[in-house]
């Protein structure tokens, strides 16, 4: 059972291929095999959930893939545990319930099977990332992630907006990239391994520390910042929207984001080894959820705050890992994964109907719209953290983590609050009161039940996925993912009564200024102009990369083009110049010479044939006589 | 001299060989070289006959061979004249020294 | 000087007259006469070398077959009597100097060599003994040569059937190379 777990991303890897060769041109046949195969990954995942859970040993089944004697030795293979199997059920989940809604969704799409084959091969990427032993495999499919990722992104690509975001989302993520493998080529070099047991040990055992192991650590870090979008390498994730919805949210909520989440938890031995790397892990995830918070409260195009969401969350379980709160960065991965992806598909839902992004031609859909409104906002409960939703529980567990640092946590805190309130800002703006325009609102419809089934799969597992970490459970849900030593986050109550408070004072603003309209959002916009515009240009990232990044980029660009042009061009030319010189040269030694002897011989020949030639009269007396001549003169020599 | 001996046979031979060589390299009609040959062939069966009667007068063996000489030149003489007949029909004329068309 | 010595000299100087008008005259009919004339003289020869089955051989294959031959087709080839186009080709001069220069070499070598001279007697009836020489010791040879007459036999009319290159009407003609084309003509 569990020795045949490589089957899983094997399904969907075989479902990408014969789409891709086969069935491309039949629609509904390819999008059946990626469904069926990821149903087959799903329910496989879950089996494994169910052993592995009861059976708390970490399973390990490798083979040597790379083994150049005893300085390079490479095995790869898939390891199971709490963590693996949690992560298989979120991503097998997410990615099914994507599959579904997407026949809804793209229905029409002139690219539908390859868009199932893209999806496919992200999920079979996804899921040997989470499967890996060891960082080597790790990092193979993290890059396939970044290529399937690259592709969904970039899906529409006659859009130049799409194309562009593609490409922004894959160079972005590549400078994190860059980090990981060099982190990686530091822990090989001083360790000798790539196996997370291997590593894992030797961070333990001493073999690696101090300043290396810390620098190691945040390159490794590195490729998570990068791949979850945390500051300032966060700029790809907004701009990611450009790909189509369903795809935005197996990306963005489900799996690719919580990639590098993924990776700092799974590597959690090594930070904790190095404690200024942790501090540094804390401290950027802790910015990064702010500022992403911030920004998320006043932007007006729905897939925009649900991005800026979502880098808020993963700040927040970034944060939560730096602090060594495993249970709770994991913990709230897996929920967050269920109501964000909730919301993503139920924000497509939204955009399906009325075929606009923002927020502020929208209005009073819940009218129109009851099931998506309705799931929509369990789910904006569920982030906001009030009982007992799954969001409650988990949130509650990193602002536990947080003991101990005064400082994490009124900013967590501060996060909650602003999360509660934009999320609901969002949901009364969208669902409810007037249309504010109509004629948006007449085309507006309910999606299919493709559509909508899945939202409500969702919305379920969006309520009762927290319940695992109940406090009166044994351990909660540090007992799925810890094996040995669980590391409990003990309940308090004290705490989730404030963070319940928190969330409710959001929403009561939000309710105040966007329901009620009691106070007048436009009013407090313009009296804080400047931070309302700094916020609205989400703190002008994109444009101080745009003049401290591109701009000297380009300048240098174009240095090096002039260094092109003059000096290596020269040297080239200058080559090229001498081996025509050369060339020349040659062509007269082989003109005078070789072809002399060449033609001499021909001469040689010719004339040697010219000569002999009337020998050969085709009379047969001259042969006859030259026989008898040749027997004559034979006899005399004799 | 005491009597003819086989090395007037073989003089004979020899003279009318030569006479069939020289007629072979002449001769510009084709059937006067086959006659030439036709020469040079009895010229070598006087030979044989001359030995088998003086060397090995026991075993006849000359003599067979001898007959197969002449079994074989009646066929080439057969052959050779059906191709001088084509060569004719195709040329009009059989003059060996204009028959140089494999030449080349 | 005996009779045999007599006729022997008489035979060689009919076959080598003969001969020599066969490669010498103009006219290649009587080339034709001169030649069956050198031919029984050969078979004279033969007689005076105890050979009466060969010589008998020789007048009906020589003379009765292969000369007749040789007459038919001097008949069917035109222009047999034409005397005026020369009947000898540029190298009657060389070809002189070279056969009498093989003749000296030849008859050189002849009266150089000592020969085995075996004085026993020829075998009584020698053309019995022939006959089962060649149906025991020289089966094999007797029959290969029976092939190669019945192949020459055949061939001989193959080749010199007329038309004998028989073109199928229904075939695509393929244009014949100039050079073959000059010669079919």
């Amino acid at each position: 059972m569990l020795s045949y777990a490589w089957l899983i991303p094997v399904f969907p890897l075989c479902a990408m291929a014969v789409i891709m060769l086969l069935t491309h041109r039949n629609r509904v046949v390819s999008a059946a095999l990626s469904i069926t195969a990821v149903s087959i990954a799903f329910l496989y995942a879950w089996a494994i959930a169910f052993t592995v859970w009861g059976n708390p040993e970490v399973q390990r089944f490798s083979f040597d893939w790379l083994n150049l004697g005893p300085s390079m030795h490479i095995p790869i293979g898939i390891q199971i545990d709490g963590l693996t199997a949690m992560m298989l059920i979120v991503v097998t989940t997410v990615a099914l319930m994507v599959q579904i809604y997407s026949l809804g969704y793209m229905h029409g799409d002139p690219r539908f099977s390859r868009y199932y084959a893209f999806l496919s091969l992200f999920t079979m990427a996804m899921l040997t990332l989470v499967l890996a032993d060891n960082f080597f495999l790790m990092f193979v499919a993290w890059e396939l992630v970044g290529l399937a990722s690259y592709l969904l992104i970039g899906f529409w690509f006659e859009k130049q907006s799409a194309s562009d975001a593609g490409k922004k989302a894959f160079i972005t993520t590549r400078l994190g990239d860059l980090g990981f493998i060099i982190g990686l080529l530091m822990i090989y070099t001083g360790c000798g391994t790539l196996t997370f047991g291997g590593v894992f040990d030797a961070v333990k055992t001493g073999v690696l520390g101090g300043a290396f192991l810390t620098t190691a650590a945040i390159f490794l870090f590195g490729g998570a910042i990068g791949k979850s979008a945390q500051v300032p390498l966060h700029v790809w994730l907004p701009d990611a929207m450009e790909g189509p919805t369903p795809v935005w949210a197996v990306i963005h909520a489900a799996t690719m984001v919580v990639a590098g989440v993924y990776l700092v938890a799974r590597s959690l031995t090594i930070f904790m080894g190095a404690e200024t790397a942790a501090m540094t892990v804390a401290w950027i995830g802790i910015i990064t959820s702010l500022m992403a918070a911030s920004i998320g409260l006043v932007q007006n195009d729905i897939k925009r705050v649900l991005a800026f969401s979502t880098v808020s969350q993963l700040g927040y379980m970034i944060m939560a890992l730096g602090l060594g709160g495993f249970t709770a960065g994991t913990f709230h991965l897996m929920t967050h994964a269920f109501f964000k992806s909730l919301l993503f598909l139920g924000a497509g839902s939204v955009i399906h109907a009325v075929h606009t992004n923002d927020i502020r031609e929208m209005g009073g859909l819940h009218a129109k719209m009851k099931t998506t409104s309705i799931t929509f906002l369990i789910a904006a409960f569920a982030i906001a953290g009030i009982f007992p939703l799954s969001g409650f529980w988990s949130k509650d567990e990193i602002v536990a983590s947080t003991l101990g640092h005064p400082v994490f946590t009124v900013l967590t805190l501060l996060v909650a609050f602003m999360t509660a309130f934009y999320m609901f800002r969002l949901y009364f703006l969208t669902f409810t009161g007037t249309p504010r325009d109509k004629h948006k609102f007449e085309h507006a419809h309910e999606s299919p039940k493709v559509m909508t089934y899945p939202l409500i799969f969702l919305a379920v597992l969006s309520v009762v996925s927290g319940w695992i970490g109940l406090p009166w459970l044994h351990h909660g849900f540090s007992s799925v993912v810890y094996h040995h030593e669980p590391h409990h986050a003990e309940f308090h109550y004290g705490l989730a009564a404030i963070s319940l408070l928190v969330g409710l004072s959001g929403i009561g603003l939000a309710y105040l200024m966007y329901y009620k309209r009691r106070i007048d959002p436009d009013r407090i916009a313009t009296s804080m102009s400047g931070l309302y515009n700094t916020l609205l240009n989400k703190y002008y990232f994109d444009e101080a990369y745009e003049v401290l990044v591109i701009k000297p980029y380009y300048v240098m660009c174009q240095g090096w083009f002039w260094f092109d042009q003059h000096i290596i061009d020269g040297l080239v030319n200058g080559a090229g110049a001498f081996g025509v010189l050369w060339g020349r040269f040659q062509r007269w030694a082989d003109e005078t010479f070789v072809d002399g002897a060449v033609n001499g011989i021909g001469w040689l020949t010719r004339g040697f044939g010219a000569t002999i030639r009337y020998l050969q009269t085709g009379s047969l007396q001259n042969y006859a006589f030259i026989v008898f001549a040749a027997l004559v003169i034979l006899w005399i020599l004799r | 001299m005491e009597g003819i001996g086989l090395i007037h046979y073989l003089t004979l031979s020899a003279v009318v060989f030569c006479i069939g060589v020289f007629g072979m390299l002449t001769r510009r009609n084709a059937i006067g070289v086959l006659m030439s040959i036709e020469l040079m062939f009895n010229a070598v069966n006087i030979t044989l006959v001359a030995f088998a009667r003086y060397v090995t007068p026991a075993t006849i063996t000359g003599q067979v061979v001898a007959i197969f000489t002449i079994a074989v030149a009646a066929a080439e003489a057969t052959v050779a004249l059906a191709i001088v007949l084509l060569i004719y029909q195709h040329h009009r004329g059989i003059d060996v020294d204009r028959i140089n068309f494999m030449k080349w | 000087m005996d009779t045999i010595s007599l006729a022997f000299y008489a035979l060689a100087f009919l076959i080598i007259a003969a001969a020599i008008f066969v490669v010498t005259s103009k006219n290649i009919f009587h080339s034709a006469i001169y030649l069956i004339l050198a031919l029984f003289g050969v078979a004279g020869v033969y007689v005076l070398l105890q050979a009466p089955f060969l010589a008998a051989a020789q007048v009906l294959m020589y003379v009765g077959a292969v000369s007749m031959l040789m007459i038919f087709a001097i008949m069917l080839t035109a222009r047999i009597a034409d005397q005026t186009i020369r009947h000898t080709n540029e190298q009657v001069l060389t070809g002189l100097l070279l056969s009498l220069g093989l003749l000296a070499v030849i008859v050189y070598s002849l009266w150089q060599t000592p020969f085995a001279i075996s004085s026993d007697p020829m075998p009584e009836g020698a053309g019995g003994t022939l006959g089962k020489l060649l149906l025991t010791q020289f089966a094999l040879p007797f029959e290969i040569v029976s092939v190669l007459l019945l192949g020459a036999l055949i061939g001989a009319v193959v080749i010199a059937k007329k038309d004998s290159v028989r073109r199928d009407p229904e075939a695509p003609t393929t244009p014949l190379p100039k050079s073959i084309e000059k010669v079919a003509g």
